[in-house]
């Protein structure tokens, strides 16, 4: 079979995967939870409990009836103490459900396996799993498996390329559960009728190539993808070209190309959900950096308290500058230690203050390298321009919308130039003169 | 320390390249040419080297200060175009002419313009242009290469003579090597090309635009060079005047070339018949300065014509 193992552009970035031989540890339960009622691309949920109700592990406490959402659910046993709107690194108030817990972890007693006959039972017991995306952005699962109608779905992509710096989340999975995976791999394939599944690892993972080769050997309409280690070959895009050769449009889902692209950490846990019937309540984060004491890999309830995982780790080393949730290259700085621990949370990092401070900008030399870094093939430095000028309609010309917000422009600008951080800036500026009623 | 953390828009980290290193680079890649300017022309050259990056620099950080702009001596880029205005100029040139097209290469050229990146042309073509409109006798005064120092023609020139036939013409191997008259940076093909395989090992630069420019310059000069059609001494062409030293390192000066790879061939095959049409059918012997400046200030418009599609903004799937 041909394939491409690659894509035009990117960067290579240092890998930095300190923790890959670090065995998944379970964390305790916190005294106490925090869990925000949006953790996922789309509506938010509304709470459904009150301050004062007794949860369970597994109960739901927030929904939406909303079509692209997720519902939310409790991952202890415990007291509600507060159902209140708490400010998030986006800079955005969400309501959230601060949980004390009673350690006892009593499971809710509407956990059983579920049952389901044919594709939109499955989608909406997936709904039910609370799952959404847990490679990073967090897109509700239900909504990713079920194609619009008319289009034909033929291949399965499993991401499991990992590109970002530090990150062994999906890493750990292949090692410590590769046949979760390939059962979960065997229920989408049966449920949705999908003759071919395409898992994409890229090539600085060998342990995992192999494993999963040796796994996936039970069914052959199941292959590996060794892709080649370029950052960011794990953006959907960008790996269903390497690994099909098909070009996903500006504008339009990988749906469109008859793909649908899940994170392996998210197949594996479609397999244990049919089993148990647990809904999504905890996750495996690495944490590292340069100021954590004991790089791990740590999985955790959804809403520990971010302090507590580092706590976890032995604590800091050295003073912590910078806290992030998610890799280096699209992770978001936190303002707190207090922020919890969400769904698609992948990795905690602490970086030194001579690792969080960055460079000062400089002139722009126009050397091009941004243009040639970009894997969307845009001209980021003349998205820099206008973005700074405020120029709507130049923003557009220049494609703003489809960028990606990799980051590899602003990576390998010798001038030390923000791109993406003003790219950003565009892109709102676009939304907003489109809401406003202009073109 | 919860209020010390400090929050900024990822990526988070950034890679070890910057601008000072890629000038380093490009003055590295410059040395071999100046050494066979030194060797081929004498000490004096040197003197000529010094002062015009001296010039520069100086220039440079007065001229930011007068406009109370900060210090940006240390990117090394007043360097570069020294060195590249040096390399530009014939060997006899007189030191005070030289300082004044330094001054006019960064002042004007490029610190008024808004400073690097910011020029619309060449800032060490520009300069050359400038003198040799403003001292053409100096700017013409080649010395042949040793002991006599004789002034004499360059083998462009040579082409443009009454009558060739008596002339004799330097050898491939002479105009290879640099054993001709002509600039100080100009004259030894070999030199600009060890240099240029420098920069792009380094990937300081891609290998379009001096292709692309060099082989339409050797397809042109092939095609109408001759007495005939398809009959013209092209490999002469190629090898005379400053063709190689324009296509490595002034065609491709980041600031005045396009963005996209598209663009880059465009504008070096635009150079590349500018050269040609001013060699071939001009009064001028040279065409590569006012070639490439008359491409500069093309840039612009053909970056704005050659924006890429977004990925996928082709055929779904290929």
């Amino acid at each position: 079979m041909f394939v491409k193992n690659f894509f035009r552009g990117g960067t290579t970035v240092p890998h930095s995967k300190n923790t890959a031989g670090c065995e998944t540890v379970k964390m305790g339960v916190p005294e106490k939870v925090t869990i925000p009622m949006l953790q996922h691309i789309g509506a938010p949920c509304e709470p459904c409990v009150k301050k004062g109700d007794t949860v369970r592990v597994g109960q739901i406490i927030g929904n939406s009836n909303k079509y692209i959402s997720s519902p939310i659910h409790s991952s202890v046993s415990g007291t509600v103490t507060d159902v209140a709107p708490m400010l998030y690194a986006g800079g955005v108030y969400v309501t959230s459900v601060e949980i004390k817990t009673d350690g006892n972890q009593e499971v809710y007693e509407g956990i059983k396996p579920p049952n389901f006959s044919n594709s939109n039972e499955f989608i909406s017991v997936i709904r039910e799993s609370g799952l959404v995306g847990l490679g990073g952005a967090g897109f509700p699962a239900h909504v990713k498996l079920s194609p619009p109608p008319g289009i034909k779905i033929d291949t399965l992509i499993i991401n499991a390329a990992e590109c970002e710096p530090y990150i062994t989340s999906d890493y750990r999975e292949i090692i410590e559960n590769s046949w979760n995976v390939i059962s979960g791999i065997n229920i989408i394939m049966e449920v949705l009728e999908i003759d071919n599944v395409l898992i994409g690892i890229e090539d600085n993972k060998p342990e995992a190539i192999k494993e999963m080769t040796r796994v996936a050997a039970t069914n052959d309409k199941i292959n590996v993808i060794k892709l080649k280690s370029r950052y960011p070959q794990g953006a959907e895009k960008m790996l269903i070209y390497a690994t099909t050769g098909r070009k996903v449009p500006p504008g339009k889902l990988p749906a469109d190309v008859g793909v649908i692209v899940m994170n392996v950490n998210s197949v594996s846990f479609i397999s244990e959900y049919t089993k148990t019937g647990m809904p999504l309540i905890k996750k495996r984060v690495t944490v590292d950096g340069p100021s954590v004491k004991r790089p791990s890999n740590v999985e955790a309830l959804i809403g520990t308290p971010v302090s507590e995982v580092f706590n976890f780790c032995g604590g800091f080393g050295i003073v912590p500058k910078k806290i992030l949730m998610g890799g280096p290259m699209m992770g978001i700085a936190q303002f707190t230690l207090n922020t919890p621990v969400l769904k698609h949370t992948n990795a905690l990092l602490a970086f030194d203050e001579t690792s969080a401070v960055l460079p000062q900008e400089q002139a722009c030399i126009r050397c091009g390298r941004c243009v040639k870094a970009c894997p969307m093939n845009l001209l980021p430095l003349y998205l820099n321009n206008n973005s700074l000028k405020e120029e709507i309609e130049e923003l557009n010309k220049y494609h703003v919308m489809d960028c990606i917000e990799c980051g590899s422009c602003s990576y390998v600008c010798p001038a030390k130039i923000n791109l993406v951080q003003s790219i950003r800036l565009g892109k709102a500026q676009v939304k907003q003169a489109a809401a406003k009623g202009g073109k | 320390m919860e209020n010390s953390f400090v929050v900024s828009s990822s990526p988070h980290i950034r890679d070890n390249a910057n601008t000072r290193r890629i000038m380093l680079d490009v003055i590295i890649a410059l040395l071999p040419a100046s050494l066979a300017g030194v060797f081929f022309f004498g000490p004096r050259t040197l003197l000529v080297i010094l002062v015009s990056i001296l010039t520069c620099v100086l220039s440079e950080y007065f001229s930011r200060r007068l406009m109370k702009r900060s210090n940006t001596i240390s990117d090394l880029s007043a360097v570069v175009t020294g060195l590249l205005l040096a390399l530009n100029l014939p060997p006899t040139a007189p030191l005070w002419m030289v300082a004044i097209g330094a001054v006019v290469a960064v002042v004007v050229i490029k610190q008024l313009f808004g400073g690097l990146g910011q020029n619309f042309i060449n800032p060490a073509l520009g300069a050359r242009v400038f003198l040799f409109i403003s001292y053409a006798g100096h700017m013409t005064n080649w010395a042949i290469p040793g002991v006599d120092e004789v002034s004499s023609a360059t083998p462009l020139a040579l082409l443009k003579a009454e009558d060739t036939a008596s002339i004799v013409f330097p050898s491939y191997k002479d105009l290879f090597l640099g054993n001709v008259g002509g600039c100080i940076g100009e004259v030894s093909a070999a030199a600009l090309l060890l240099g240029g395989i420098y920069l792009v090992a380094r990937r300081v630069i891609g290998p379009q635009i001096p292709l692309a420019y060099i082989g339409t310059l050797g397809l042109f000069t092939w095609v109408f060079g001759g007495s005939v059609l398809f009959n013209g001494d092209f490999l002469y062409h190629i090898l005379s005047g400053g063709l190689i030293l324009g296509a490595i390192y002034m065609a491709t000066d980041y600031a005045t070339s396009p963005m996209t790879i598209k663009g880059q061939i465009i504008m070096a095959i635009g150079c590349g018949l500018l050269t040609g049409i001013i060699r071939l059918f001009t009064n001028y012997p040279e065409g590569v300065s006012f070639a490439i400046l008359i491409m500069n200030i093309m840039v612009p418009l053909i970056d704005r014509y050659t924006v890429p599609k977004s990925f996928g903004g082709g055929k779904a799937v290929e």
